[in-house]
């Protein structure tokens, strides 16, 4: 590429936008997957289980991310795992959003206001059905902002995934660098890039949060 | 006619939220020393006259003066006028992050800048006027409603303001804790200080007012002394005594 | 998959670690403090009366907030240089954390100032205590007391996060483990004893700011009881 700023270098941080929206996307679903097994775990009735899922939420929150990253990356090869940055990124990732989404998810089943989950009782529901089908549609709702909000985090924590050679934005923005030696407009271009991503979500938590009552399902028409 | 004795004068005060007029031109006069009691039902105005005088709420025209300040004035110098007012709200609003004697000491330090120790001696005496010496090193939590409020009013006292505005401050209370704090400001008016308060306690009212005044619908509907509460003039202030509220 | 862990080589530079696990602290007690007072003067902006102000730490909120902290410390890095300017790693690394954590800090102690009730601020008028007094006095302490639990876990995050410092070469944890999992080529082991030591560095800060709970909010300490 080199010389001054060009279409190519647009096109280039344009496409590891994409690929940071994609491993956002594979982020929200591997992380939402093994974060809602850990809610479930969190509020389980077998103790073993509960203390299990609460020790992996305390270990993964007083972890950093890109120590996560570098273990998977370079760990595991170490002791004979080969894995791509792709797979080392998205697993980190996943590993370290679910113990967030799922300690943000269980608190959001544990606000359905109590009654409810003795009116599921008295019904003669059983625990599986009270969960289906009283606790969570209701638990959802008071789910969507703060799940919106923490949807932002996981777009600049993808940014983290650069560090192990994956080209997302913000290697993108690197290796452009590497030829251009502009790093402060490069990197402005880039904050740019991920604001633009990210804002609108925040907006949209805000707003759910301010407007979410009962009844109101936004993000589905959205 | 204002004279020398005036401590608060209200004279064609109007004001307005939206469209709705709370206040269509209320003139009264207190004169020092003088406890006036503002009744009426809610939604009257009495709230909004009493809180114009500390200047919480402005006035759209008229005039108030509350102690030489001219509190319609937008240059009004709005802290000179409140050391000479004390206010007592009904939820009492103590600081919970401190102490009985560090709410009442914050602000003759802060305000007045006198030292801790003499503003620590005022604490003791207007915390005995109101009966809490034994308080002092309490939070606020720890008292009872009526404890509260009384504490509220040593807290506004140790201003040594020259006018008191009490606003519905035993409503928030149960009944059985009324009394106490009712007894603190009778001791407080026989001492001579000059009072404003709005109240919902009519037999309280009668004894302690050297002047009534009772609003309707932002207008001072009557007004003279305590024994227009036995003999109204006017309907609407028999039907207001009459239903006791 | 050749499971026979060795963790003789990466104890033996135990120096290293502690090393690095002081600086690591060192950059996020210094964040935590400097973006604790950006916070505070950021929260008052918020409220201030002058809708410019309003307008700039709003800016400035939304900014950090919605991109990543790497970029952040680039832009810092970058910035700093093309101005000519001479930093230490550590003042960069210092000073990208503080800029970052002072608008997580604005917008949580904001939501303290939001929570006080309105009563408290006219009886705090009523005494004629000025704006700054009534700030000082009245709102700031129970303001943060209320969100003490929100503030001090972002804190805690920022100490986390400023892992990702190890990038412009400040020497802390996870620089000082890129190195020593380089000189011994015992990445999974090097970065298991990490992450073990970022747990207690975590486990520290929440001791500390308990401790320093107990010493701001003595009405707390003496009744055990929320605001």
């Amino acid at each position: 590429m080199g010389g001054s700023l060009n279409a190519n270098h647009f096109m280039f941080l344009l496409q590891g936008a994409l690929w940071t929206v994609g491993l956002s996307a594979i982020a929200l679903v591997g992380g939402g997957i093994v974060g809602f097994i850990i809610a479930l775990c969190r509020i389980s009735p077998n103790a073993i289980v509960r203390i299990m899922s609460a020790g992996y939420v305390q270990l993964i929150q007083g972890t950093p991310l890109l120590v996560i990253m570098f273990l998977s990356y370079f760990g595991l090869p170490a002791i004979g795992i080969p894995i791509s940055p792709l797979a080392a990124a998205s697993a980190s990732l996943t590993i370290y959003v679910a113990a967030y989404l799922g300690e943000i998810w269980r608190g959001c089943i544990e606000s359905v206001p109590r009654p409810q989950w003795e009116a599921a009782e008295g019904l003669a529901l059983s625990r599986t059905q009270r969960m289906a089908k009283v606790i969570l549609p209701q638990a959802i709702r008071i789910a969507t902002p703060p799940t919106v909000g923490f949807m932002v985090q996981i777009i600049k924590n993808t940014s983290l995934a650069s560090v192990v050679g994956f080209v997302e934005l913000a290697r993108s923005g690197q290796i452009i660098n590497n030829s251009l030696f502009e790093p402060f407009l490069v990197y402005s271009i880039i904050a740019v890039v991920y604001f633009a991503l990210c804002y609108p979500l925040s907006r949209l938590s805000r707003r759910l949060e301010r407007h979410g009552g009962p009844g109101r399902l936004e993000l589905e028409a959205a | 006619m204002q004279t020398n004795a005036s401590v608060v004068s209200f004279r064609s005060v109007e004001k307005s939220f939206g469209a709705l007029k709370v206040l269509d031109g209320v003139d009264f006069e207190v004169a020092r020393g003088e406890v006036l009691v503002i009744i009426g039902r809610s939604g009257s105005g009495k709230s909004t006259a009493l809180r114009c005088i500390d200047r919480f709420e402005t006035i759209d025209s008229g005039e108030i003066v509350v102690c030489g300040h001219r509190v319609s004035d937008p240059k009004l110098d709005l802290r000179r006028l409140r050391q000479d007012v004390g206010i007592v709200f009904q939820s009492y609003n103590l600081f919970p992050h401190l102490t009985i004697e560090e709410n009442i000491t914050l602000a003759p330090c802060a305000v007045k800048r006198i030292s801790k120790a003499e503003a620590k001696r005022k604490a003791r005496q207007v915390l005995a006027q109101v009966g809490l010496e034994d308080k002092l090193n309490s939070y606020p939590e720890q008292l009872s409603g009526g404890q509260q409020q009384r504490a509220a009013i040593a807290r506004s006292l140790a201003m040594q303001p020259k006018v008191m505005l009490f606003d519905e401050v035993t409503s928030a209370l149960d009944p059985e804790l009324t009394g106490e704090v009712l007894k603190v400001i009778e001791t407080l008016a026989a001492d001579g200080m000059t009072m404003v308060m709005v109240t919902h306690e009519m037999g309280f009212a009668k004894g302690i007012a050297n002047q009534v005044v009772f609003m309707h619908r932002g207008k001072v509907r009557e007004a003279g002394p305590a024994s227009i509460l036995t003999s109204p003039a006017t309907s609407e202030l028999a039907q207001f005594v009459g239903t006791g509220l | 998959m050749n499971l026979n862990l060795d963790f003789g080589a990466i104890l033996e530079r135990w120096p290293m670690f502690l090393d690095g696990a002081i600086l690591t602290l060192q950059l996020a007690s210094l964040a935590t403090i400097l973006g604790a007072v950006i916070g505070i003067l950021g929260a008052i902006g918020r409220r201030s009366r002058n809708p410019v102000i309003v307008r700039i730490c709003g800016i400035y909120v939304e900014a950090i907030r919605n991109t990543p902290l790497l970029v952040q410390i680039f832009l810092v890095y970058f910035g700093l240089a093309s101005l000519g300017l001479k930093f230490s790693a550590f003042a960069v690394a210092a000073l990208a954390l503080t800029i970052n954590v002072g608008a997580y800090a604005t917008e949580i102690i904001r939501a303290g100032f939001d929570s006080i009730p309105r009563g408290q601020i006219e009886a705090a008028e009523g005494l004629a205590l000025s704006r700054t007094q009534i700030y000082w006095h009245i709102v700031l302490l129970p303001a943060i007391e209320k969100v003490y639990p929100a503030l001090t876990s972002q804190f805690v995050l920022l100490m986390l996060a400023s892992s990702v410092t190890s990038q412009i070469s400040a020497e802390e944890l996870t620089a000082v483990a890129n190195f020593v999992q380089s000189d011994t080529y015992r990445a999974f082991e090097t970065y298991i004893l990490v992450a073990v030591l970022y747990i207690l560095l975590s486990l520290i800060m929440r001791l500390g700011f308990w401790l320093l709970g107990l010493a701001i909010f003595p009405r707390r300490r003496r009744l055990r009881t929320a605001l």
